[in-house]
Protein backbone atom coordinates (compact mmCIF):
# COMPACT_ATOMS: atom_id res chain seq x y z
CA UNK A 1 0.00 0.00 0.00
CA UNK A 2 2.86 2.23 -0.26
CA UNK A 3 3.63 3.00 3.15
CA UNK A 4 6.07 4.44 5.60
CA UNK A 5 5.42 5.22 9.33
CA UNK A 6 8.11 5.98 11.46
CA UNK A 7 6.81 7.22 14.64
CA UNK A 8 7.27 7.36 18.95
CA UNK A 9 5.27 8.02 21.03
CA UNK A 10 4.87 8.19 25.02
CA UNK A 11 1.43 7.24 26.29
CA UNK A 12 0.63 7.95 30.37
CA UNK A 13 -2.30 6.77 31.94
CA UNK A 14 -1.94 7.80 35.50
CA UNK A 15 1.09 6.01 37.11
CA UNK A 16 1.41 3.87 33.34
CA UNK A 17 3.30 4.79 30.59
CA UNK A 18 3.38 3.14 27.75
CA UNK A 19 6.31 3.72 25.05
CA UNK A 20 5.04 3.29 21.16
CA UNK A 21 8.14 3.04 18.80
CA UNK A 22 7.12 2.04 15.53
CA UNK A 23 8.82 1.35 12.47
CA UNK A 24 7.71 -0.62 8.98
CA UNK A 25 7.48 0.36 5.60
CA UNK A 26 5.86 -1.72 2.66
CA UNK A 27 4.66 -2.05 -0.68
CA UNK A 28 2.49 -4.61 -0.29
CA UNK A 29 -1.74 -4.20 -1.26
CA UNK A 30 -2.71 -5.77 1.92
CA UNK A 31 -0.47 -6.00 5.25
CA UNK A 32 -1.55 -7.46 8.48
CA UNK A 33 -0.37 -6.16 12.14
CA UNK A 34 -0.18 -8.78 14.55
CA UNK A 35 0.13 -8.56 17.95
CA UNK A 36 -0.93 -9.27 21.65
CA UNK A 37 -3.32 -6.92 22.63
CA UNK A 38 -2.08 -3.70 24.21
CA UNK A 39 1.20 -4.06 22.10
CA UNK A 40 0.17 -0.81 20.63
CA UNK A 41 -1.47 -1.48 17.59
CA UNK A 42 -4.59 0.34 18.14
CA UNK A 43 -2.76 3.32 18.33
CA UNK A 44 -0.34 3.12 15.70
CA UNK A 45 -3.77 3.00 13.65
CA UNK A 46 -5.10 6.13 15.38
CA UNK A 47 -1.75 7.72 14.26
CA UNK A 48 -2.01 6.77 10.66
CA UNK A 49 -5.77 8.39 10.70
CA UNK A 50 -4.78 11.47 12.23
CA UNK A 51 -6.66 10.51 15.54
CA UNK A 52 -2.96 10.45 17.50
CA UNK A 53 -0.62 12.32 17.08
CA UNK A 54 2.94 10.86 17.48
CA UNK A 55 6.04 13.10 19.64
CA UNK A 56 7.84 12.36 17.10
CA UNK A 57 8.37 10.57 13.47
CA UNK A 58 6.68 10.59 10.02
CA UNK A 59 3.70 9.21 8.20
CA UNK A 60 3.38 8.61 4.79
CA UNK A 61 0.74 6.59 3.25
CA UNK A 62 0.01 6.02 -0.64
CA UNK A 63 2.41 8.24 -1.92
CA UNK A 64 1.46 11.68 0.87
CA UNK A 65 3.28 12.98 3.20
CA UNK A 66 0.63 12.84 6.42
CA UNK A 67 2.52 13.53 9.32
CA UNK A 68 6.13 15.00 9.49
CA UNK A 69 7.33 16.10 13.24
CA UNK A 70 10.71 17.97 11.52
CA UNK A 71 8.57 20.21 9.11
CA UNK A 72 5.14 20.65 11.19
CA UNK A 73 3.28 19.22 8.79
CA UNK A 74 -0.04 17.11 10.51
CA UNK A 75 -2.35 16.31 7.93
CA UNK A 76 -5.91 16.29 10.29
CA UNK A 77 -8.29 13.60 10.06
CA UNK A 78 -11.03 15.19 8.14
CA UNK A 79 -8.28 15.45 4.92
CA UNK A 80 -6.54 12.26 5.12
CA UNK A 81 -8.86 10.47 2.95
CA UNK A 82 -8.55 7.00 4.75
CA UNK A 83 -11.36 4.48 5.77
CA UNK A 84 -11.22 3.13 9.47
CA UNK A 85 -13.38 0.79 10.93
CA UNK A 86 -13.40 0.76 14.46
CA UNK A 87 -13.67 -2.92 16.44
CA UNK A 88 -17.33 -2.08 17.38
CA UNK A 89 -17.70 -0.37 14.84
CA UNK A 90 -18.69 3.04 15.49
CA UNK A 91 -22.16 3.20 14.24
CA UNK A 92 -23.80 6.24 14.85
CA UNK A 93 -26.98 5.32 17.03
CA UNK A 94 -29.32 8.21 16.46
CA UNK A 95 -28.85 7.69 12.56
CA UNK A 96 -30.40 4.88 10.50
CA UNK A 97 -28.51 2.58 7.72
CA UNK A 98 -28.83 5.29 5.60
CA UNK A 99 -28.12 7.92 7.25
CA UNK A 100 -25.12 6.08 8.62
CA UNK A 101 -23.75 5.10 5.38
CA UNK A 102 -24.48 8.58 3.61
CA UNK A 103 -22.71 10.29 6.58
CA UNK A 104 -19.21 11.14 5.01
CA UNK A 105 -21.11 11.52 1.92
CA UNK A 106 -22.64 15.15 2.82
CA UNK A 107 -20.77 17.91 4.17
CA UNK A 108 -21.90 20.69 6.48
CA UNK A 109 -23.30 20.92 9.48
CA UNK A 110 -26.65 18.78 9.61
CA UNK A 111 -26.87 14.86 9.51
CA UNK A 112 -28.45 13.42 6.37
CA UNK A 113 -32.36 13.12 6.26
CA UNK A 114 -33.86 10.02 7.26
CA UNK A 115 -34.76 9.06 3.41
CA UNK A 116 -31.54 10.19 2.24
CA UNK A 117 -30.83 9.11 -1.64
CA UNK A 118 -27.90 9.20 -3.88
CA UNK A 119 -26.26 7.15 -6.74
CA UNK A 120 -23.19 6.12 -4.39
CA UNK A 121 -25.34 5.64 -1.38
CA UNK A 122 -27.74 2.68 -2.95
CA UNK A 123 -24.17 1.33 -4.40
CA UNK A 124 -23.19 0.45 -1.26
CA UNK A 125 -26.92 -0.48 0.24
CA UNK A 126 -26.81 -2.95 -2.59
CA UNK A 127 -23.80 -4.13 -3.00
CA UNK A 128 -23.51 -4.91 0.95
CA UNK A 129 -27.18 -6.46 0.39
CA UNK A 130 -28.97 -3.75 3.09
CA UNK A 131 -31.40 -2.88 0.96
CA UNK A 132 -34.05 -4.10 3.47
CA UNK A 133 -32.35 -2.80 6.94
CA UNK A 134 -32.05 0.79 5.14
CA UNK A 135 -34.71 2.34 7.53
CA UNK A 136 -33.11 0.38 10.60
CA UNK A 137 -31.31 2.18 13.70
CA UNK A 138 -28.01 0.14 14.42
CA UNK A 139 -28.82 -1.63 17.85
CA UNK A 140 -31.58 -3.01 15.22
CA UNK A 141 -28.68 -5.09 13.48
CA UNK A 142 -27.47 -8.14 13.47
CA UNK A 143 -23.01 -8.53 14.24
CA UNK A 144 -22.55 -9.19 10.32
CA UNK A 145 -25.01 -5.75 9.10
CA UNK A 146 -23.62 -3.98 11.36
CA UNK A 147 -20.22 -4.80 10.25
CA UNK A 148 -21.37 -4.23 6.43
CA UNK A 149 -22.71 -1.01 7.69
CA UNK A 150 -19.54 0.07 8.91
CA UNK A 151 -17.65 -0.69 5.68
CA UNK A 152 -20.32 1.08 3.50
CA UNK A 153 -19.78 4.40 5.35
CA UNK A 154 -16.27 3.93 5.46
CA UNK A 155 -15.92 2.93 1.38
CA UNK A 156 -18.52 5.60 0.31
CA UNK A 157 -16.47 8.57 0.47
CA UNK A 158 -13.72 6.76 -1.45
CA UNK A 159 -11.04 6.74 0.56
CA UNK A 160 -7.46 5.56 -0.64
CA UNK A 161 -6.91 3.19 2.30
CA UNK A 162 -8.76 0.64 4.23
CA UNK A 163 -7.73 0.66 8.01
CA UNK A 164 -9.47 -2.15 10.36
CA UNK A 165 -8.97 -2.55 14.05
CA UNK A 166 -9.92 -6.12 14.54
CA UNK A 167 -12.14 -6.22 12.37
CA UNK A 168 -13.86 -9.50 13.23
CA UNK A 169 -12.97 -9.69 17.05
CA UNK A 170 -17.03 -8.41 18.03
CA UNK A 171 -18.33 -11.57 15.91
CA UNK A 172 -19.07 -15.12 17.03
CA UNK A 173 -17.19 -17.95 15.13
CA UNK A 174 -19.13 -18.44 12.30
CA UNK A 175 -19.85 -15.45 11.07
CA UNK A 176 -15.96 -14.45 11.79
CA UNK A 177 -15.74 -17.11 8.99
CA UNK A 178 -17.75 -15.37 6.72
CA UNK A 179 -17.22 -11.71 6.67
CA UNK A 180 -13.36 -12.90 6.65
CA UNK A 181 -14.46 -14.18 2.82
CA UNK A 182 -16.01 -10.96 2.01
CA UNK A 183 -13.77 -9.08 3.24
CA UNK A 184 -11.66 -10.93 1.48
CA UNK A 185 -13.37 -10.94 -2.35
CA UNK A 186 -14.67 -7.21 -1.63
CA UNK A 187 -10.50 -5.92 -0.98
CA UNK A 188 -9.91 -8.04 -4.48
CA UNK A 189 -12.48 -6.38 -6.11
CA UNK A 190 -11.48 -2.83 -4.84
CA UNK A 191 -7.87 -3.08 -5.26
CA UNK A 192 -7.57 -0.59 -2.23
CA UNK A 193 -4.87 -0.78 -0.07
CA UNK A 194 -5.32 -1.98 3.31
CA UNK A 195 -4.00 -2.48 6.96
CA UNK A 196 -5.72 -4.91 9.05
CA UNK A 197 -4.38 -5.20 12.94
CA UNK A 198 -5.52 -8.04 14.83
CA UNK A 199 -4.24 -10.13 17.53
CA UNK A 200 -6.24 -13.46 15.34
CA UNK A 201 -3.80 -15.83 13.50
CA UNK A 202 -6.21 -16.32 10.80
CA UNK A 203 -6.79 -12.81 9.63
CA UNK A 204 -2.71 -13.39 8.92
CA UNK A 205 -3.10 -16.04 7.03
CA UNK A 206 -6.38 -14.80 4.67
CA UNK A 207 -5.04 -11.06 4.77
CA UNK A 208 -1.15 -10.96 5.88
CA UNK A 209 0.81 -10.36 2.65
CA UNK A 210 2.73 -8.65 4.46
CA UNK A 211 2.53 -9.60 8.04
CA UNK A 212 4.35 -7.70 11.10
CA UNK A 213 4.78 -8.85 14.36
CA UNK A 214 4.11 -6.04 16.96
CA UNK A 215 5.22 -6.16 20.60
CA UNK A 216 5.22 -3.44 23.57
CA UNK A 217 4.96 -0.86 21.35
CA UNK A 218 7.67 -2.32 18.36
CA UNK A 219 7.26 -3.98 15.37
CA UNK A 220 9.68 -7.08 16.21
CA UNK A 221 9.14 -9.38 13.32
CA UNK A 222 7.90 -9.56 9.73
CA UNK A 223 7.14 -11.42 6.85
CA UNK A 224 6.47 -10.89 3.24
CA UNK A 225 4.82 -13.94 1.11
CA UNK B 1 -61.44 37.22 39.96
CA UNK B 2 -59.69 40.33 41.59
CA UNK B 3 -57.39 38.52 44.48
CA UNK B 4 -56.04 36.08 41.38
CA UNK B 5 -54.18 39.36 39.95
CA UNK B 6 -51.58 39.67 42.55
CA UNK B 7 -50.72 35.87 42.15
CA UNK B 8 -50.95 36.23 38.34
CA UNK B 9 -48.46 39.48 38.27
CA UNK B 10 -45.89 37.14 41.03
CA UNK B 11 -46.42 33.82 38.47
CA UNK B 12 -45.39 35.86 35.60
CA UNK B 13 -42.67 37.45 37.70
CA UNK B 14 -41.30 33.87 38.64
CA UNK B 15 -41.63 32.73 35.21
CA UNK B 16 -39.79 35.58 33.22
CA UNK B 17 -36.98 35.22 36.03
CA UNK B 18 -36.71 31.36 35.89
CA UNK B 19 -36.38 31.49 32.17
CA UNK B 20 -33.86 34.21 31.75
CA UNK B 21 -32.16 32.12 34.80
CA UNK B 22 -32.55 28.58 32.90
CA UNK B 23 -31.06 30.38 29.30
CA UNK B 24 -27.99 31.36 31.54
CA UNK B 25 -27.23 28.44 33.26
CA UNK B 26 -27.72 26.23 29.72
CA UNK B 27 -24.97 28.25 28.03
CA UNK B 28 -23.04 28.44 31.35
CA UNK B 29 -23.87 24.96 32.10
CA UNK B 30 -23.53 23.39 28.85
CA UNK B 31 -20.00 24.99 27.93
CA UNK B 32 -18.61 24.01 31.43
CA UNK B 33 -19.81 20.28 31.15
CA UNK B 34 -18.43 19.92 28.01
CA UNK B 35 -15.55 21.03 29.41
CA UNK B 36 -15.21 19.08 32.50
CA UNK B 37 -16.20 16.10 30.13
CA UNK B 38 -13.45 15.92 27.36
CA UNK B 39 -10.34 18.29 28.35
CA UNK B 40 -7.76 16.63 31.10
CA UNK B 41 -6.36 19.83 32.79
CA UNK B 42 -4.90 19.96 36.29
CA UNK B 43 -7.47 21.29 38.92
CA UNK B 44 -10.63 20.21 36.78
CA UNK B 45 -12.33 18.02 39.52
CA UNK B 46 -11.59 20.96 41.99
CA UNK B 47 -13.26 22.99 39.32
CA UNK B 48 -16.12 20.70 39.40
CA UNK B 49 -16.17 20.89 42.92
CA UNK B 50 -16.49 24.78 43.03
CA UNK B 51 -18.88 24.83 40.29
CA UNK B 52 -21.06 22.64 42.38
CA UNK B 53 -21.18 24.73 45.62
CA UNK B 54 -24.17 27.09 44.67
CA UNK B 55 -26.09 23.57 44.75
CA UNK B 56 -24.83 22.70 48.16
CA UNK B 57 -24.52 25.92 50.22
CA UNK B 58 -27.26 28.30 52.33
CA UNK B 59 -28.75 29.95 49.65
CA UNK B 60 -28.28 33.02 52.39
CA UNK B 61 -24.47 32.58 51.75
CA UNK B 62 -24.86 32.88 48.23
CA UNK B 63 -27.11 35.65 48.42
CA UNK B 64 -24.13 37.28 50.38
CA UNK B 65 -21.65 36.47 48.09
CA UNK B 66 -23.89 38.00 45.39
CA UNK B 67 -23.48 40.92 47.65
CA UNK B 68 -20.37 41.41 47.74
CA UNK B 69 -20.02 40.67 44.20
CA UNK B 70 -22.87 42.53 42.60
CA UNK B 71 -23.72 44.67 45.38
CA UNK B 72 -23.34 48.92 45.33
CA UNK B 73 -19.84 48.50 46.62
CA UNK B 74 -18.86 45.30 45.02
CA UNK B 75 -16.14 44.52 43.26
CA UNK B 76 -18.69 43.73 39.78
CA UNK B 77 -21.27 45.94 41.41
CA UNK B 78 -18.97 49.09 41.82
CA UNK B 79 -17.57 49.20 38.32
CA UNK B 80 -21.24 49.20 36.78
CA UNK B 81 -22.32 52.08 38.63
CA UNK B 82 -19.33 53.96 37.60
CA UNK B 83 -19.37 53.18 34.35
CA UNK B 84 -22.58 52.82 33.31
CA UNK B 85 -24.72 53.76 36.20
CA UNK B 86 -26.41 50.46 36.28
CA UNK B 87 -27.63 49.19 39.75
CA UNK B 88 -28.39 45.76 40.39
CA UNK B 89 -29.61 45.10 43.80
CA UNK B 90 -33.56 45.20 44.27
CA UNK B 91 -34.03 44.55 40.66
CA UNK B 92 -35.44 41.82 38.75
CA UNK B 93 -32.33 40.91 37.19
CA UNK B 94 -30.29 40.63 40.46
CA UNK B 95 -32.83 37.79 41.14
CA UNK B 96 -31.77 36.19 37.61
CA UNK B 97 -28.37 36.03 38.82
CA UNK B 98 -29.52 34.92 41.92
CA UNK B 99 -31.43 32.04 40.20
CA UNK B 100 -28.80 31.57 37.52
CA UNK B 101 -26.48 30.60 40.32
CA UNK B 102 -28.67 28.76 42.24
CA UNK B 103 -29.95 26.73 39.22
CA UNK B 104 -26.27 25.88 37.20
CA UNK B 105 -24.85 23.48 38.93
CA UNK B 106 -28.28 21.41 38.24
CA UNK B 107 -27.66 21.83 34.22
CA UNK B 108 -23.58 21.45 34.71
CA UNK B 109 -24.20 17.80 36.15
CA UNK B 110 -26.68 16.70 33.63
CA UNK B 111 -24.02 18.36 30.69
CA UNK B 112 -21.39 16.84 32.03
CA UNK B 113 -22.67 13.09 32.57
CA UNK B 114 -24.58 13.60 29.14
CA UNK B 115 -21.27 14.23 27.20
CA UNK B 116 -19.00 11.77 29.47
CA UNK B 117 -21.48 9.17 28.37
CA UNK B 118 -20.89 9.39 24.50
CA UNK B 119 -18.35 7.10 23.28
CA UNK B 120 -15.77 9.14 21.76
CA UNK B 121 -15.25 6.92 18.90
CA UNK B 122 -18.19 8.19 17.67
CA UNK B 123 -16.89 11.44 17.40
CA UNK B 124 -13.02 10.04 15.99
CA UNK B 125 -15.25 8.10 13.65
CA UNK B 126 -17.38 11.29 12.81
CA UNK B 127 -13.63 12.73 11.83
CA UNK B 128 -11.97 10.58 9.89
CA UNK B 129 -14.95 10.67 7.58
CA UNK B 130 -14.20 13.90 6.42
CA UNK B 131 -16.24 16.56 9.46
CA UNK B 132 -14.62 19.25 10.89
CA UNK B 133 -14.69 19.98 14.39
CA UNK B 134 -18.10 22.03 14.57
CA UNK B 135 -19.91 19.58 12.34
CA UNK B 136 -18.74 16.50 14.51
CA UNK B 137 -19.92 18.61 17.52
CA UNK B 138 -23.72 19.52 15.55
CA UNK B 139 -23.86 16.29 13.84
CA UNK B 140 -23.13 13.46 16.59
CA UNK B 141 -22.01 15.25 20.01
CA UNK B 142 -24.79 17.46 20.36
CA UNK B 143 -27.71 14.95 19.11
CA UNK B 144 -26.76 12.33 21.60
CA UNK B 145 -26.68 14.76 24.40
CA UNK B 146 -28.95 16.85 24.12
CA UNK B 147 -31.26 14.81 26.63
CA UNK B 148 -29.21 15.08 29.21
CA UNK B 149 -28.59 18.29 28.76
CA UNK B 150 -31.90 19.36 28.85
CA UNK B 151 -33.19 17.42 31.34
CA UNK B 152 -30.33 19.36 33.64
CA UNK B 153 -32.28 22.50 32.29
CA UNK B 154 -35.13 21.62 32.80
CA UNK B 155 -34.33 20.80 36.63
CA UNK B 156 -32.64 24.27 36.71
CA UNK B 157 -36.09 25.87 35.77
CA UNK B 158 -37.67 24.01 38.39
CA UNK B 159 -34.88 25.05 41.02
CA UNK B 160 -35.15 28.65 39.54
CA UNK B 161 -39.22 29.18 40.22
CA UNK B 162 -38.52 28.03 43.65
CA UNK B 163 -35.77 29.73 44.89
CA UNK B 164 -36.02 31.97 47.74
CA UNK B 165 -33.24 33.15 50.04
CA UNK B 166 -30.48 34.43 47.49
CA UNK B 167 -33.16 35.77 45.38
CA UNK B 168 -34.60 37.87 48.69
CA UNK B 169 -31.23 39.31 49.69
CA UNK B 170 -30.34 40.45 46.48
CA UNK B 171 -33.34 41.54 44.38
CA UNK B 172 -35.47 42.22 48.02
CA UNK B 173 -39.52 41.87 47.76
CA UNK B 174 -40.61 45.03 45.87
CA UNK B 175 -44.24 43.53 44.74
CA UNK B 176 -44.94 43.11 40.95
CA UNK B 177 -41.07 43.75 40.71
CA UNK B 178 -39.12 41.55 42.12
CA UNK B 179 -41.70 39.52 44.57
CA UNK B 180 -42.01 36.29 42.83
CA UNK B 181 -44.42 33.38 43.77
CA UNK B 182 -42.37 32.07 46.50
CA UNK B 183 -40.90 35.30 48.29
CA UNK B 184 -45.09 36.01 47.91
CA UNK B 185 -46.47 33.15 49.91
CA UNK B 186 -43.97 33.84 52.77
CA UNK B 187 -44.69 37.37 52.81
CA UNK B 188 -48.72 36.17 52.38
CA UNK B 189 -48.46 34.02 55.34
CA UNK B 190 -46.38 37.05 57.57
CA UNK B 191 -49.38 38.83 56.98
CA UNK B 192 -52.04 36.44 57.88
CA UNK B 193 -53.23 36.14 54.07
CA UNK B 194 -53.94 32.25 54.44
CA UNK B 195 -56.22 32.30 50.89
CA UNK B 196 -53.62 34.27 49.04
CA UNK B 197 -51.11 31.78 50.48
CA UNK B 198 -53.27 28.77 49.27
CA UNK B 199 -53.67 29.79 46.26
CA UNK B 200 -49.72 30.83 45.43
CA UNK B 201 -48.53 27.48 47.21
CA UNK B 202 -50.88 25.13 44.36
CA UNK B 203 -49.69 27.18 41.37
CA UNK B 204 -45.90 26.98 42.72
CA UNK B 205 -46.74 23.24 43.01
CA UNK B 206 -48.35 22.39 39.79
CA UNK B 207 -45.52 24.27 37.87
CA UNK B 208 -42.86 22.53 39.67
CA UNK B 209 -45.03 19.05 39.09
CA UNK B 210 -45.06 20.19 35.63
CA UNK B 211 -41.55 20.51 34.76
CA UNK B 212 -40.56 17.87 36.79
CA UNK B 213 -42.84 15.39 34.47
CA UNK B 214 -41.21 16.95 31.69
CA UNK B 215 -37.54 17.07 32.84
CA UNK B 216 -38.58 12.80 33.51
CA UNK B 217 -39.62 12.26 30.06
CA UNK B 218 -36.24 13.76 28.71
CA UNK B 219 -33.91 11.60 31.26
CA UNK B 220 -31.54 9.89 28.77
CA UNK B 221 -31.09 5.88 28.54
CA UNK B 222 -33.95 4.87 29.68
CA UNK B 223 -34.88 4.02 26.23
CA UNK B 224 -32.43 6.37 24.63
CA UNK B 225 -32.41 5.40 20.64
CA UNK B 226 -36.24 4.81 19.57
Amino acid sequence: MQISLDISKTLRSGELEFQLDARFASAAQRVVVYGPSGAGKSQMMKALAGLMTPDRGRIELTGRCLFDAATGVNVPARERNVAYLFQDYALFPHLNVRQNIGFGLQRGWRNPRAGVDGQSLNYWLHAFELEHVAHQFPHQLSGGQRQRVALARALAPQPSALLLDEPFAALDPGLRERMRVELDALQRRLEIPMLVITHDPEDVRVFGEHALYMEQGRIVEEKQT
Amino acid sequence: MESFEPAWVALRLSLKVACWATLIALIFGAAFGYLLARKRFIGRELLDALLTLPMVMPPTVLGYYLLVIIGRNGIVGAWLQQHFGINLIFTWQAAVIAAAVVAFPLVLKGARAAFESIDMQLEQAARVLGLSAMAVFLRVTLPLAWRGVLGGALLAFARSMGEFGATLMVAGSIPGKTQTLSIAVYEAVQAGQDDHANLLVIITSLVCIAVLVAANKLTPNRNPLV
